[in-house]
């Protein structure tokens, strides 16, 4: 072996002694020369690197010599790549760009309030809706405690900015819910059917909301129903008012589900114990059933039914105002099917695709009667059903735009008998809409898109503008603005008399500024919104007309107090409006103009118990009093209204079953409340329109028993 | 014959630089893991810069789970130290996909299942309220996991005697089982042969704290 060969021998022995050292080092930071901490700075493919102090400087040794690729990464910032020499001493200078991730991308925001979840900030989850005191587990009672929502208690539905109760639509998985309420009684108002459990996301929009929705002039709920759920389990529930059971199964793939449900409620045991207001003559009980069935067709491929059949009989005896002496009874049996499946997938080449079908019916069987022999019982019977279809393609434009269009059918029957009389209509409704999401920028969104619909009944055909823009001011805070007009068609009740009526109208103008960090939120917004074309009763036109405008604020913190979560909402109106058999544009009587919300709820890790607290204002609504004269119609205000409710939740575990225990008083002092009144037809006499029990006292537990799976997890080895 | 030795040297000299590689992660995986335990390395800063540290050395052999098991040990071990909660996720989502890395790797590994487990529960300590029925799960089932693909493991027992330590008894927690778990693990910590320095052999000194608490 000759020298040469023993050198090269000594050299290829030892690659490490053919490197020359070169020292690096240099300082990283952001686009706004603030030093970045934590960033990894290292030589690509070698071990050679180090970590940026708290000034953001660096300095390593590479043992690699010549031109190498100098990366940096840090979570949140887009990695950087350079090319260097490790021979130059020169100090680096390295700005590293915030990625544009999901979560810093603006979002389309005016008018809506989101509640799903999700990791990113939102407003309320699932569990805030179950943990707020006084809501009683109920969707539209938790979303009362939002700004824009009207404190209306004696009646069904959300009654948001200066908007009636069926300017609300609900939305489920995009297919629209004709029935969201149990039927009510008069003064009583009806629950929400659906359990807030069964959806992951809730979006509350008070306006402004997208073009993919229509038939609601104020307002809507859009429910986004669960995926496949963690693991199989069963359920029971007990409660003073009643029982429920459920089973909830996933397949061992993990791709398929099912799950049935059954639950019984009937009050009148309660009631015997505690006297409502009214005497219950039936009741009140309900027995419903549902049934879901949820499968993974694919990576992106999803179908989900959801069906639920539902009947309640109730019915209640009260004094007559109108014959003194006399009594007058209201029995109510109502049964409702409710149906919904949905398919999405994503088509590949940027195309996703949304299919839905749907089908309700409700059934009335109301029956009133007085103890006054002359006056002969009354039976009205009512049965709307619904058949819908939908389907929208969305096609992404680039990162974060995108292009969705589609379009919806729906069949809907009206029938209606009072005594002999019969009343009723058929509606063939369809709908195309289309809209865009163009992002000038990852922080400046503009939401561009149009609605046409057309109605048999109505025999014409509306088309509605819409327009969003959102600018992102920083991380946290950003200003939106909105503007769109919304079309709905007049209440069935009044369709069925007058079928030269025309669709309601109402333009929107909303403006907003958000602050929302992971711990906070703050929202302000005012907004504007005109009607036109409302329905007059007398004689049956589209001659009404109105305004509602005001302020809002909401604040969240669950920041600043430990196991303290709270928010306070205050909505300001001013509303006018000339509708139904009212005779001048007057503030109505199902609008307050000041509401306030306070919801507090505080957790005790070592007691495992959460303590829960709400208390709602409004000031006085107007109520017509017959012995005003004409021009101080509607002049009248009730009482102002107060209501704190308490709650009390104790987690705990009996036998391996996640057990919760919830004790809740509804209006726990027992404030007075007086929604309104209603009189005799001669004005004489009047009775204050009240809550049936000052206060309710709820106490219920709920176990759920997860289905052990440790042994399918060894079986699958 | 000089080709041939030429050919050969130069043969012999590429396996010995691979052995240098390797040897350079040998070198490095021992002096990184070393000191993981220590009071210095213990901080959000220095468990910062450790996951740095291994996951250049991942990125450089890509063919090792370790160093990326490692990682996600860091990131997750400092996002337990944190006190402001909205920085636990970004934290979790980047252990878990240094894990999803090693997973790839070296498959149905009870050391894994473990940090999948402490991922859960750090996910969990940011919404108990809302998150603590699917993390809590999720952080029992990857223990079980990591029981079932290795009995022997050690950290195993750490992990159960921990969640029982910590959780409320109202929940199934309780001090004897604690007890029990944290006594079997001081035993399998004991019984342990590593194979090689670099392999995991964290907790022996916390489980005795831990045990301390538990009596």
């Amino acid at each position: 072996m000759t020298r040469f060969n023993r050198c090269l021998f000594l050299l290829l022995l030892s690659p490490l002694y053919m490197l020359a050292q070169g020292k690096i080092s240099g300082k990283v930071t952001d686009s706004k020369k603030h030093p970045l901490p934590g960033v990894n700075v290292f030589i690509k493919g070698s071990y050679d690197g180090a970590t940026t102090a708290a000034d953001g400087s660096f300095s390593f040794t590479a043992t690699a010599s010549g031109d190498q690729i100098l990366a940096a990464t840090l979570t949140g910032y887009q990695p950087l790549e350079l090319k260097i020499n490790t021979g130059s001493s020169e100090q680096l200078v390295i700005v590293l760009k915030s990625a544009v991730n999901a979560l810093r991308v603006v979002t389309i925001s005016a008018g809506s309030f989101e509640a799903s979840d999700s990791k990113k900030g939102t407003v309320l989850t699932p569990l805030d809706i179950v943990t707020t005191a006084g809501a009683g587990a109920d969707i539209a009672n938790a979303i009362k405690t939002l700004p824009g929502a009207q404190q209306t208690n004696d009646r069904e539905g959300l009654f948001v900015r200066g908007g009636t109760g069926y300017e609300t639509q609900t939305i489920i998985d995009g297919m629209l819910v004709r029935n969201p309420f149990f039927s009510s009684m008069p003064e009583i108002p009806g629950r929400g059917r659906f359990s807030p459990f069964l959806f992951k996301g809730t979006t509350f929009s008070s306006g402004g909301y997208s073009a993919q929705y229509g038939q609601g002039l104020s307002s809507a709920l859009i429910l986004e129903s669960t995926d496949l759920p963690d693991r199989s389990s069963s359920s029971v529930g007990v409660s003073v008012i009643g029982v429920n059971a459920g089973i909830d199964n996933l397949s061992k793939d993990k791709k398929t589900s099912y799950g049935i449900e059954a639950d019984y409620t009937n009050l009148s045991p309660y009631f015997n114990l505690i006297k409502p207001k009214q005497h219950p003559i039936l009741g009140p009980e309900i027995i419903g059933t549902s049934a879901n069935f949820r499968r993974k067709t694919s990576k992106t491929g999803m179908l989900k039914f959801y069906g639920y059949y539902n009947r309640s009989n109730m019915g209640f005896r009260s004094e007559s105002i109108e014959y003194p002496g006399a009594t007058e009874s209201f029995t109510l049996h109502n049964d409702n099917v409710y149906t919904n499946l949905t398919y999405k997938e994503s088509l590949g080449r940027n195309w996703r695709l949304y299919a839905g079908l749907s089908f309700s019916s409700n059934r009335d069987n109301i029956n009133t009667d007085t103890s006054v022999k002359s006056i002969p019982p009354a039976y009205i019977k009512s049965t709307s059903t619904l058949a819908q279809s939908r389907v929208m393609l969305t096609r992404d434009l680039g990162r974060f735009s995108a292009l969705r269009f589609g379009g919806e059918y729906q069949y809907a029957v009206e029938k209606s008998a009072l005594n002999s009389l019969n009343a009723g209509f058929v509606d063939n409704y369809s709908a195309a809409f289309a809209e865009t999401d163009i992002y000038f920028t990852p922080s400046f969104v503009g939401r561009f898109g149009g609605r046409a619909e057309y109605s048999s009944v109505l025999a014409r055909m509306n088309v509605a503008p819409r327009v969003s823009l959102a600018y992102k001011l920083s991380n946290f805070s950003q200003f939106s603005v909105a503007y769109g007009d919304y079309f709905q068609k007049p209440e069935p009740q009044y369709l069925r008399f007058a079928n030269s009526l025309d669709y309601m109208k109402a333009t929107h103008y909303i403006v907003s500024f958000q602050r929302v960090a992971s711990d906070y939120t703050f929202r302000t917004e005012l907004f504007y919104k005109k009607y036109a074309d409302l329905v007059k009763t007398n004689p049956y036109t589209n001659n009404g007309k109105g305004y509602a405008q005001g302020v809002e604020v909401f604040w969240r913190d669950r920041k600043t107090f430990k196991n303290v979560d709270y928010w306070v909402s205050y909505s300001y109106l001013d509303t006018k409006r000339d509708f139904l058999n009212y005779p001048m544009q007057v503030q109505p009587d199902f609008a307050a103009s000041h509401t306030a919300s306070v919801v507090y709820k505080h957790f005790f890790p070592k007691l495992s118990t959460s303590l829960g607290l709400t208390y709602s204002f409004a000031t006085g609504r107007p109520y017509f009093n017959p012995n005003q004269p004409a021009d101080k119609f509607m002049s009248d205000r009730t009482m102002t209204f107060n209501s704190l409710g308490v709650s009390a939740s104790y987690l705990t575990s009996i036998r391996k079953a996640f057990t919760i225990f919830v004790l809740s008083v509804g209006n726990a002092p027992g404030f007075k409340q007086v929604f309104g009144y209603r009189y005799s037809s001669d004005g004489m006499r009047r009775s204050e329109i009240t809550p049936s029990v000052p206060r309710f006292i709820y106490l219920g537990m709920f176990m759920n028993f997860g289905i052990d799976r440790r042994q399918d997890v060894i079986n699958n080895l | 014959m000089k080709r041939f030795i030429y050919s050969l040297l130069l043969l012999s000299g590429l396996t010995t630089g691979a052995m240098a590689q390797s040897a350079q992660y040998q070198d490095a995986m021992s002096k990184q893991t070393s000191d993981l335990d220590s009071g210095y390395v213990f901080t959000p800063d220095g468990l910062q810069q450790k996951a740095n540290t291994f996951e250049r050395i991942a990125d450089a052999e890509k063919s090792q789970w370790l160093p990326y098991y490692y990682a996600a040990y860091c990131n997750i071990m400092h996002a337990f130290l944190l006190q402001d909660k909205s920085k636990i996720d970004p934290l979790a989502d980047k252990a878990e996909a240094s894990l999803d890395k090693a997973e790839a790797l070296s498959p149905k590994n009870s050391e894994i299942a473990c940090i999948r487990s402490l991922i859960a529960s750090a996910r969990l300590t940011v919404d108990p309220m809302t998150r603590g029925m699917k993390y809590g799960m999720e952080a029992g089932q990857q223990i079980q996991l990591a029981k079932t693909y290795n009995p022997e493991n050690p950290r195993v027992y750490m992990l159960l005697g921990q969640s029982f330590l910590f959780t409320p008894e109202q929940f199934g927690g309780s001090k004897v089982k604690a007890k029990e778990n944290l006594e079997v693990a001081v035993q399998k910590y004991a019984a342990f042969k590593a194979e090689s320095p670099i392999v995991p052999h964290w907790g022996e000194l916390y489980t005795k704290e831990l045990l301390s608490k538990a009596q």
